[in-house]
C-alpha cells in the first residue's frame, strides 16, 4: 500500500511539479506556505483534478499517467480524504455520514451501519452516532471526517489542514488522538498542513514546498536542526545564512565572518537559535568573536520573551527578556551591540 | 381576490359547484397540472444539472432555450407546437404515420402545452439550488466511492430538495393556471381538454355567475395548495424568491 507518485499540474502562472512517496504505516507530511501548490497535490492524488504529467502509483496499482491515457476517477482510487472544512453531508446523522463509503462499495446497510458505528466508537463518539454534523462540535466533526475516511479502508488517508479549522484547546486534544489514528492506520498517510507544529508532531518524515517545489524532505530532526530555505528556518525560528566555510569560519556575504562550532568546507547553510544572540549597549570587552554593531529594526512579542529584528552586516532575529529590552532601551533605531555564542551557531553543507 | 369574494353568487353556490362540468374540468386540471409537473421533474431536473454542472458546449443557447417560453405569449407556444405536433407538423406528421397518435386536441396534448410553458419555472430554480449547493460535496462523496449518480442521488438531491419541491409547487401552479397554449395547441373539449381556465372563460362568455364560482374554484385550490407546502418545504427555500419574481408573469392569456 506504498504510493509513489510524480505530480505535475500547470496552471496559469503556476507549475506544481513534485514526487512524493510513502510508505505503508507511513505519515507524510507536505508542509509550505500558502500557495505553495499543498492542497493541489492533494487534489491531484485524490484525482479530483487531473494531472498534466508524471505518474501516480498506489499499491502497484497505476491510478493516473497521462503520457499512457491512464486516469483512474476518485470514486475507484481508494483514497480516503479528510478535507479542510469536513465536507460533512449535512443531511445525513454523524453514523449515515461513516456509513456511506461502505454503502457505495455495496456493503449491506445493517452491516455498514454496524460498521460505521465500531469506527464512532473508536473515535470516541458513540453516543453521537444519531446526530447531524450541524450538532457536532469542531473537534467531533473533524473525528467524523476522519472516522468516514477510514471506514472506506483506503490504502492511501490524505488530510488536507486537519486541524485548521479548531481553535487552540481543541486542537491540542484532538492532534494527539489524531497521531494516535494515524499511527493504527495500515495505509500510508499525506497530511497537508501550514502549520509546522501538526507537521512535527503528526508525520514521520516532512516534505517541504515552496512555489510548486520540492525545497526540503528530512525527518523533524534533520528538518528542525538544519533548515534549507529561509521559509523553512522562519518555521523552525532559526536564523539561517548562506556563505562560504573555511573550517570553523563562514564566510557570508558582504564580507561578514562567523565562527560556528562545526569544521566544514566549501558552500554551506550556518544557522543558530535566536536565543544564542545576546545585545549589549556598547561593544564588550574580551570577546573578540562573532561580535558585531547592530540597530534594532522591529520588537515584537514571542512566548514569554521579545524577539528584536536587527539590521546591520547581517540580518538577525535575537530573543531577549522583557526586562533586558528595557535595560537596553530597544526601541526601532536604536545602535547597539550583537554578539553570538560560537558554540551554539553550526554549519552543514548546502 | 376581494372582487371575487364580495361579487360571488353564495347563494347559488353549492348547486353551481355540483354541475358535473365543473367537477369535470376541475379534475382534468388538477391531473394535468400534476402529470406535466412530473413531466417538468423529470426532465427538468437532469437538465437543470447538467446546465449547472457540466461544461457541455452550448450550455447558454440551450439555457435561453428554455427560458424562452417566460417570454413568449403563450399562444405563439401553442402555435409553435401544433407546427411541430400538429397531425401535419414536423415530428406530428411522423407521430400519426407510425402509431397512429396525435397529440393535438387529446388531454395528453393539455399536458405537453402546460409542461411546455412550465418547464423554465421549474430549470430555473433547480440550476439556482445546484449553483448555491457546495460541489465539494459531491468531491467528498466521489472519495469515498460514490459513481456520479450515486452522488447525485444522495447526497446533491436531498441538498437541494427545498429549490426542488419550490420549483415543482410553481411549476405545478403555472401549469393550474396555463389557458393560451392550452387552448391553441389542444382546444377546448369539455372532460376531455377543458381544464378550469377554459372553463373560466367559456362561462364568462354565457354566465357571470358561473365564472365567478369556477375563478373562486381556482382560487381556492391553488391558494390552499401553496399554503399547505408552504411551511413544510418553502419556508428557507431560497430558490423561491427569484422564482416568484418570475411568477408575476402568469396573467392570462
Amino acid at each position: 500500500m506504498s504510493l509513489d507518485a510524480r505530480i505535475l499540474v500547470r496552471r496559469p502562472g503556476f507549475t506544481l511539479d513534485i514526487e512524493l512517496h510513502a510508505e505503508p504505516g507511513e505519515v507524510v507530511a507536505l508542509l509550505g506556505p500558502n500557495g505553495a501548490g499543498k492542497t493541489t497535490a492533494l487534489r491531484a492524488l485524490a484525482g479530483l483534478i487531473p494531472i498534466d504529467d508524471g505518474r501516480i502509483m498506489l499499491d502497484g496499482r497505476r491510478l493516473d499517467e497521462p503520457a499512457g491515457g491512464a486516469f483512474t476517477p476518485p470514486e475507484h482510487r481508494r483514497i480516503g480524504v479528510v478535507f479542510q472544512d469536513y465536507l460533512l453531508f449535512p443531511h445525513l446523522s454523524a453514523l449515515e455520514n461513516v456509513a456511506f463509503g461502505p454503502r457505495c462499495r455495496g456493503v449491506p446497510r445493517h452491516t455498514a451501519r454496524a460498521g460505521a458505528q465500531a469506527w464512532l466508537d473508536r473515535v470516541g463518539l458513540a453516543e453521537h452516532a444519531r446526530k447531524r454534523p450541524r450538532q457536532l462540535s469542531g473537534g467531533q466533526a473533524q473525528r467524523v471526517a476522519l472516522a468516514r475516511a477510514l471506514a472506506t479502508d483506503p490504502y492511501l488517508l490524505l488530510l488536507d489542514e486537519p486541524l485548521a479549522a479548531l481553535d487552540a484547546r481543541t486542537r491540542l486534544d484532538t492532534r494527539v488522538d489524531l497521531r494516535r489514528h494515524l499511527a493504527a492506520h495500515p495505509g500510508a498517510t499525506v497530511l497537508v498542513t501550514h502549520d509546522p507544529l501538526d507537521a512535527l508532531m503528526l508525520a514521520d518524515r516532512l516534505v517541504i514546498i515552496e512555489d510548486g517545489r520540492v525545497v526540503q524532505t528530512g525527518d523533524a530532526a534533520a528538518i528542525t536542526t538544519q533548515p534549507r530555505t529561509d521559509y523553512v528556518a522562519r518555521l523552525v525560528g532559526l536564523n539561517l545564512y548562506r556563505g562560504t566555510a573555511d573550517g570553523t569560519a563562514v564566510r557570508l556575504p558582504g564580507d561578514f565572518t562567523l565562527t560556528t562550532a562545526t569544521t566544514q568546507q566549501g558552500d554551506v547553510f550556518v544557522a543558530f537559535p535566536p536565543s544564542a544572540v545576546a545585545l549589549y549597549p556598547a561593544r564588550p570587552a574580551g570577546s573578540p568573536r562573532n561580535t558585531w554593531p547592530a540597530v534594532v529594526a522591529a520588537v515584537a512579542r514571542h512566548g514569554d520573551n521579545l524577539r528584536i529584528e536587527l539590521t546591520g552586516p547581517i540580518t538577525v532575529a535575537a530573543d531577549v527578556t522583557p526586562a533586558a529590552a528595557v535595560e537596553l532601551d530597544l526601541t526601532p533605531g536604536r545602535e547597539i551591540w550583537a554578539t553570538l555564542k560560537a558554540t551554539e551557531a553550526t554549519s552543514y553543507p548546502a | 381576490m376581494a372582487g371575487l369574494l364580495i361579487r360571488a353568487p353564495w347563494a347559488s353556490l353549492p348547486r353551481r359547484l355540483s354541475e358535473p362540468g365543473v367537477l369535470a374540468a376541475l379534475r382534468l386540471s388538477l391531473l394535468t397540472a400534476t402529470l406535466a409537473t412530473g413531466c417538468c421533474l423529470l426532465l427538468g431536473v437532469p437538465l437543470a444539472w447538467i446546465l449547472a454542472r457540466t461544461g457541455v458546449p452550448g450550455r447558454r443557447f440551450v439555457r435561453a432555450l428554455v427560458t424562452v417560453p417566460l417570454v413568449l405569449p403563450p399562444v405563439v407556444g401553442g402555435v409553435a407546437l401544433l407546427l411541430v405536433f400538429g397531425r401535419r407538423g414536423l415530428v406530428g406528421a411522423w407521430l400519426d404515420s407510425t402509431f397512429g397518435f396525435s397529440l393535438p386536441f387529446t388531454t395528453a396534448g393539455v399536458v405537453v402545452a402546460e409542461a411546455f410553458v412550465a418547464m423554465p419555472f421549474l430549470v430555473i430554480s433547480v440550476e439556482g439550488a445546484l449553483r448555491g449547493a457546495d460541489a465539494r460535496y459531491e468531491e467528498a462523496a466521489a472519495t469515498l466511492g460514490a459513481s456520479r449518480w450515486t452522488a447525485f442521488r444522495r447526497v446533491t438531491l436531498p441538498l437541494i430538495a427545498p429549490g426542488v419541491a419550490a420549483g415543482a409547487v410553481l411549476c405545478w401552479a403555472r401549469a393550474l393556471g396555463e389557458f393560451g397554449a392550452t387552448i391553441t395547441f389542444a382546444g377546448n373539449f369539455p372532460g376531455r381538454t377543458q381544464t378550469m381556465p377554459l372553463a373560466v372563460y367559456l362561462a364568462l362568455e354565457q354566465d357571470l355567475d358561473s365564472a365567478i364560482v369556477l375563478s373562486l374554484v381556482l382560487l381556492v385550490v391553488s391558494v390552499g395548495i401553496l399554503v399547505a407546502l408552504r411551511d413544510r418545504w418553502l419556508s428557507g427555500g431560497q430558490a423561491l424568491s427569484g422564482g416568484q419574481a418570475l411568477s408575476g408573469g402568469q396573467a392570462q392569456p
